[in-house]
């Protein structure tokens, strides 16, 4: 719809307000994959260089699409491009898979991402889960052995002229490889654990951006000075995890079990609580949605980690809560201006 | 979104700080006269409600401040001349509110710029004017509201009998950015508004009245405190500097702490409002019986090289303020009023000035913004001061859905373009709401 005309005087006449802020789609976007070095720069120091390889041919794929589809659907290609909507997606998947995964794995996730998860449902702004962490459920189902396996094989493989493992030593004093198991929190292998500051480093076997919390900190701390994300995401969804870790009995009894920082530091709950639940598309509108939502995040990653399958569940809850969010928003109506509040 | 400004000063929820005030181009100039227009384009429309009746004819001779059109049943003004001279047509001129043509009447203006003679001839006055004279003079004097509602105030002396008016809260708070003129009349003329507010006070029977102010203007609220020093029914406040402050449910919230629907007026909460430069008009009306013939509008922009604040009379041709403010050739904006709510003007040949504009902004290389998606960043609904969803109505809108717009409460928006400023989609949200509210109103016609 076009709101502004030019009149024969040169003058234009367009609809109030003349002016506006500053802050664009673009800005953010760019602020976010900006804010994303830090993770990718720890994971190349942790994993080899083969991981630059992936996350280029994750955007590359991503962008790509992007074009195709919006060619498909006839809708300009520039603007949509220039967002950095797509290259976001591109990042933040390759970050969440294995250092070592083979190279189409990565570009068949990243075109489900883009034209199954975002384009299907109408593109930018439409989408209802994030495209990066769906994309990742996805390659969970389809690949299910180069995901969940021992990676050494893969890491071996993929990362022959690249490699640059780094050796570890565990709490005992053996001499660990960096890179064999898919996460920190799996529970079959009880007798391993790792130092806080292991993890905080990100010197532990885990995805591609997902290992170093002071990196994946530093871009947090970032967009939040950058008034990119709300900073009430990522503390509601770390701190319910925190205390949850705390106070939960787990199924299975690691020596982790009821350790909370060794929760909140191993696996890709930083990655998860400060660039996926972030993500404005997939959650709710209001700031007491968005509360409801990290907080409800942070129970069902607990909820997973200790009760399910799976060790790890920031994905899983961030795209069970992206499922609740037109809920949330139905329920977190703001309250019109003069009128008491509605029960529910 | 994570506006969130930490202050001890009065305000409400919602609103946005935008970063490009430009109050400063204006803020520290005295109040001139513009010069005097060769012809004066008044239109018998420059207030809401009825338009007034023409009295004069073409070929009449007419003197400043003769009434020259009357008001018409009970929401109406009357409108007087605003230079002397002859009325040389009535016909249809462009609006510049309106948007459409709306009869005018218009003035060639003579050499001799001297008052109306029945306007000297009303005596001075003394305290003790009785309420019933100062609701006449006020009511002839055609006097709107002036902060850009322009609802004649006379109404506002008789309020129904049902609501018991118990504050008279005095907008000062002038929060659309660039706009300077409530500001430089509250330092110019602090005596007069107050003198002008006690006499509102007196006619509507309420003895208290509450002054708010944005922390931004430290020096009128000084100077009006001072003034009000020895009045203990008159409350004088610092608010936050916050846009819309300014307006009628924001600024009584941050004042008084109370709430009432978007729809409603300020009656239904005991509060009626009144602007700074209302007052001011009150003042001279009931001093001395002059109409409102004259305000002061701020001329600034960065396509004006010398911003001023003019004292303008009604009816003049925009293009001679912009001369005498001396405009660059490539301004490719005109707005009426502030960057806000302002309406842009398509032509400048034919835009006069009218009764509710406080300013005309003039813009060098305005942009146009590009509006994408929704992306649901939630920023157009913390900003909103009435608790609407900007980013659903305006992606209802786009689909014309219409009767899901209703339900959510379209109606109540104030149009204030919070939610348009803040989000970095660039949507059109004010726009769509504004068509949806137009489609409605046809619908409503046709039903
Ligand atoms: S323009 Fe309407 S919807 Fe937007 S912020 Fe103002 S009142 Fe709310
Ligand atoms: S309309 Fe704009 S401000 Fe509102 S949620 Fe959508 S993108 Fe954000």
């Amino acid at each position: 719809m076009s709101t502004q005309n030019q009149s024969e005087n040169n003058l234009i006449v367009s609809s109030s307000p003349h002016i506006r802020d500053f802050d664009s789609i673009s800005r953010i976007m760019w602020a976010v994959v900006l804010s994303l070095i830090p993770a990718g720069i720890a994971g190349v120091f942790s994993f080899g260089y083969y991981c630059i390889y992936l996350v280029f041919l994750s955007c590359l794929t991503a962008v790509v699409t992007e074009i195709f589809i919006l060619l498909l659907r006839r809708q300009p290609v520039v603007n949509v491009i220039q967002d950095g909507s797509a290259v976001v997606t591109g990042i933040l998947l390759a970050y969440t898979l294995p250092p070592g995964v083979p190279w189409y794995v990565i570009v068949v996730g990243s075109f489900f991402a883009i034209a199954i998860v975002k384009h299907s449902f109408g593109g930018l702004g439409n989408n209802i889960w994030n495209p990066a962490l769906a994309a990742r459920a996805f390659l969970q189902v389809a690949y299910p052995t180069i995901m969940n396996s021992d990676w050494r094989v893969l890491v071996k493989k993929g990362m022959e002229k690249f490699a640059c493992n780094i050796a570890n030593v565990d709490v005992n004093g053996n001499l660990i490889d960096a890179v064999t198991t898919a996460t920190p929190l799996t529970k079959e292998v009880v007798e391993r654990t790792y130092l806080l500051g292991q993890l905080f480093m990100g010197n532990v076997p885990g995805c591609i951006g997902e290992t170093s919390v002071i990196a994946l900190l530093l871009g947090g701390v970032y967009l939040i000075y950058k008034r990119c994300i709300n900073w009430y995401v990522p503390a509601c969804y770390i701190g319910t995890t925190f205390i949850m870790a705390r106070f939960l009995p787990p199924r299975i009894i690691t020596p982790w079990a009821n350790d909370s920082f060794y929760h909140i530091f191993a696996g890709g709950l930083f990655l998860g609580a400060f660039f996926m639940a972030t993500d404005m598309v997939t959650s709710p509108l209001t700031k007491k949605g968005l509360v409801i939502f990290s907080v409800g995040a942070g129970v069902l990653t607990i909820l997973i980690r200790f009760y399910s399958g799976y060790p790890e569940g920031v994905c899983y809850s961030i795209l069970l809560m992206n499922t609740a969010t037109p809920l949330i928003d139905r329920f977190t109506k703001p309250r019109l201006y003069g009128t008491k509040l509605k029960k529910i | 979104m994570l506006r969130v400004v930490k202050s001890k000063l009065k305000t409400f929820v919602g609103g946005i700080h935008p970063k490009d005030d430009g109050k400063s181009f204006t803020a520290g100039k005295k109040v001139v006269p513009a010069s005097l227009p060769n012809k004066a384009y008044l239109f018998l429309n420059q207030h809401i409600g009825k338009p007034a009746q023409p009295i004069v004819q073409k070929g009449d001779t007419v003197k400043k401040g003769q009434l020259i059109a009357e008001s018409q049943g009970f929401i109406s003004a009357n409108v007087h001349a605003s230079i002397s001279g002859k009325v040389v047509d009535i016909a249809p001129w462009p609006h510049p509110i309106a948007g459409v043509k709306l009869p005018a009447i218009i003035i060639e203006r003579a050499e001799d710029d001297s008052w109306v003679e029945d306007i000297a001839a009303i005596p001075d006055i003394d305290h003790n004017i009785s309420e019933a004279e100062i609701m006449h003079r006020i009511k002839s004097a055609g006097i709107v509201g002036l902060g850009g509602a322009t609802f004649p105030t006379h109404v506002k002396l008789a309020p129904p009998k049902d609501k018991k008016i118990d504050m008279v809260v005095v907008n000062g708070a002038e929060c659309e950015p660039y706009l300077t003129c409530d500001h430089r009349l509250m330092l110019e003329n602090p005596y007069e508004i107050i003198q002008g507010l006690k006499w509102f006070m007196k006619c509507i029977g309420c003895n208290s009245a509450h002054i708010g102010i944005e922390g931004n203007k430290k020096d009128a609220y000084l100077l009006i405190k001072d003034t009000v020093s020895k009045e203990s029914a008159i409350k004088v406040d610092l608010v936050e500097v916050k846009y819309p402050q300014g307006a009628e449910h924001q600024i009584i919230k941050a004042l008084l702490g109370r709430e009432f629907k978007p729809r409603q007026l300020p009656l239904e909460v005991g509060v009626t409002v009144i602007n700074v430069s209302t007052a001011f008009a009150i003042y001279e009306a009931v001093k001395y019986g002059r109409p409102l013939i004259q305000r002061i509008i701020t001329v600034s922009g960065n396509g004006i090289e010398n911003p001023q604040n003019f004292f303008v009379r009604l009816g003049t041709p925009v293009k001679q303020l912009l001369e005498d403010a001396k405009v660059t050739g490539d301004i490719n904006k005109i707005i009426f009023g502030g960057p806000m709510m302002g309406i842009a003007q398509g032509d400048i040949e034919t835009a006069v000035t009218v009764k509710g504009i406080g300013g005309i902004i003039a813009l060098r290389k305005a942009r146009k913004w590009n509006s994408s998606a929704c992306i649901r960043c939630g920023r157009c609904i913390d900003s909103c001061p009435y608790g609407l969803n900007p980013s659903e109505l305006s992606v209802l809108s786009e689909a014309k859905n219409f009767d899901l717009m209703l339900e959510s409460n379209v109606l109540e928006c104030k149009e204030c373009g919070c939610c348009s400023y803040i989000c970095p989609s660039k949507r059109p949200i004010v726009h769509l709401i504004k068509f949806a509210k137009a489609e409605i109103a046809k619908q409503e016609v046709r039903a």
